[in-house]
């Protein structure tokens, strides 16, 4: 803990992406409180106010139909965080799970899930996520399932590697003398050694989260309008260059900042938990 | 457990006919590999485009169609046979080249992406070019100078440029490169004004042919910030790779050696510590440069680039099973194709590489 405060004072830039993702987690809790006009996070129509510049009533501009661009960006941090929390808490799991089987059970189990991941891996995230999502319906649901099933073999991968040479270790030796379980010691002895490198991955995974969710629905394959999005709002906007330029620049910003802090964090997290890269 | 029993040298074989011999080794393990992922790739997306609600021969004929047009189409698509048997017929129509015909064009599949594909891997090669020929320099700079100014520079650069999607960065390069200052073109991959006949689909070797040299800069003009916008992540990605397994070479006693004989640093860097600082980092540079096929999406989508993209998302709100299936093949095979060539390069700029040691435990 000590030394964690040390890394973090040296290390200023992840004491920056500490606080920008705080900051980014606070603003989307507690949205309907800051953002300045709550209510334009649905199909809210103010045509007088319509495609505004930044001004000092509307921070970052108005959309075509009139809301505020700042309280959207606010409302729509709340649904790429949801989104990069249920992803991560799905695959991480299923990933740990068969790495772990795989890493220490070894034989043809290892070679079946190993392909299977292999064939995963085989492709960019992105492309099968956008093939599932070209065959689902596009909701914020699916796109939830689209990229919980391209994320889980990338952790099945990283535990198992650190598994099959946690395998040769004294403990799990040790452990394996005392006659203790293939689960207490898959669980109990090799998971724990494997859960820095596992909370770093989580970390940086988020801002990579938000980038495919963001990547889909700048495709039109993800959440679907009325309710806002970082991706389809950079969409929508980019027709409107140069003139509107407000309209897809500040989401992008919003976009670019979070990942950043998470990026920031989970370098940092690297230094102190002592992960290799 | 298994135990890694490496093989002893044989003494006939001369060092250089064991590396041919070791090269073609990888190769073959490589080729198998590929076939193994690619086939299930196609099982995959397979499963997932039979899966889904909604009959695509319905979708395919509109809200209009009788209920005998339906089942001829179905009759057709060989819909009504159980999963395996319809991915039998796919397989076996894959080997003669045929992809089916999509529902969106009315034309082969095959055709469709030999139409769109060049556009695309033209892309994807320029901006590999400049992960490369950018991101490779940046990250020797940032270790030779570690902890020096330049080093934070490049590292806070490089962190921002992969934080975020490439269509982010194309929206923000042509507002600033294409608008406020008009030094590249808008949109598209060449200007109206030159008629270029479409030879190869690459435009870079379709203007040479045609001798257009006008055209031909012209393409490149074009070219520039969509491969840029679509590299820009992969360019700190390897920057920050070259720096992180550089600073681990710099702590080798050779390093130490070389800077006290008093060679300059940037020999040191360039010579002696960047080659083996390379080999670690070039499988995850691979994999980057092969996720643009992806990304090449995100970026034809901002500058209106007439590549696979267009065609590969509007199959995909259609619906059009064949093409999706074809696009997402196609992609996977450049994938696949991608990771052999990088594989290869590894091997020759490490001869010491043993394949056996994949199987070590």
């Amino acid at each position: 803990m000590i030394r964690a405060f040390h890394i973090l004072k040296s290390n200023p830039l992840s004491l920056v992406g500490m606080i920008l993702v705080l900051t980014i987690t606070l603003c989307a809790v507690f949205a309907p409180l800051i953002a300045p006009f709550p209510d334009h996070n649905g199909a809210v129509v103010e045509f007088l106010n319509a495609n505004k510049a930044p001004s000092a009533q509307n921070w970052m501009g108005t959309d075509l139909v009139g809301r505020d661009i700042f309280s959207r960006i606010i409302y729509a941090y709340q649904i790429s965080l949801v989104l990069g929390v249920v992803v991560l808490a799905i695959s991480t799991p299923i990933g740990t799970v068969v790495g772990l089987i795989a890493g220490y059970k070894g034989g043809w189990i290892e070679t079946v899930l190993m392909r299977i991941t292999d064939v995963f891996l085989s492709v960019p995230p992105l492309v099968l996520a956008i093939a599932m999502m070209g065959v689902l319906e596009p909701t914020l649901t699916n796109a939830m399932l689209a990229v919980t099933a391209m994320w889980w073999p990338w952790y099945a991968r990283l535990v198992y590697n650190i598994a099959r040479s946690e395998r040769e270790e004294g403990y799990v030796l040790a452990a394996e003398v005392i006659g203790a379980s293939s689960n207490h010691i898959t669980f109990r002895e090799i998971l724990p050694n494997c859960l820095p490198a596992i909370i770093t991955k989580m970390t940086l995974d988020m801002g990579f989260v938000i980038i495919i969710a963001s990547s889909l629905s700048f495709l039109g394959l993800g959440v679907q309008p009325p309710t806002p999005d970082l991706g389809s709002m950079v969409a929508e906007g980019a027709r409107y260059l140069p003139d509107s330029w407000w309209l897809s620049v500040f989401p992008g910003l919003a976009i670019l900042l979070a990942v950043f802090g998470f990026n920031l964090l989970g370098d940092g997290l690297r230094e102190i938990l002592g992960v290799e890269e | 457990m298994t135990v890694a029993i490496s093989r002893p040298p044989s003494p006939d074989n001369k060092p250089f006919g064991n590396f041919m011999s070791s090269i073609l080794r990888l190769l073959w393990q490589r080729l198998v590999i590929s076939v193994v992922v690619l086939i299930g790739v196609s099982m995959l997306i397979f499963v997932i485009a039979r899966i889904i609600p909604g009959d695509p021969a319905r979708i395919a004929l509109g809200p209009n169609a009788t209920a005998e047009q339906i089942s001829n189409l179905r009759a057709d698509l060989h819909l009504d046979e159980p999963i395996i048997t319809q991915y039998g017929f796919f397989v076996a129509d894959l080997f003669r080249g045929d992809l089916g015909i999509s529902l969106y064009t009315n034309r082969p599949v095959t055709l469709d992406i030999a139409q769109f594909l060049p556009a695309t891997l033209e892309l994807v090669l320029i901006a590999g070019i400049f992960m490369v020929m950018i991101g490779l320099p940046l990250g020797v700079l940032s270790a030779r100078f570690q902890n020096k100014w330049p080093d934070h520079l490049i590292r806070v650069i490089s962190l921002v440029t992969v934080s975020a999607p490439s269509f982010v960065w194309a929206v923000i390069f042509m507002l600033l490169f294409a608008f406020y200052l008009p030094l590249f073109p808008i949109a598209g991959r060449l200007s109206d004004l030159y008629e270029i006949d479409r030879i190869t689909g690459f435009l870079f070797i379709d203007t040479l042919i045609a001798g257009n040299f006008a055209a031909f800069g012209d393409a490149v003009r074009h070219i520039v910030l969509p491969a840029l916008a679509l590299a820009l992540s992969g360019i700190g990605q390897a920057a920050r790779l070259t720096r992180a397994n550089m600073v681990e070479t710099y702590k080798k006693p050779y390093i130490e050696m070389a800077q006290a004989y008093g060679f300059f640093p940037s020999r040191i860097a360039n010579h002696y510590a960047f080659k083996p600082s390379l080999i670690p980092s070039l499988t995850i540079i691979g994999l980057d440069f092969a996720a643009m096929f992806g990304n090449a999406f995100l970026v034809e989508a901002v500058f209106a680039w007439p590549g696979l993209s267009r065609y590969g998302v509007a199959v995909i709100l259609r619906k059009d099973l064949n093409a999706i299936m074809g696009t997402v093949l196609i992609i996977a095979l450049a994938f696949v194709v991608v990771n052999i060539i990088v594989d290869l390069i590894i091997a020759f700029l490490n001869p010491r590489i043993r394949y056996s040691e994949k199987a070590k435990p």
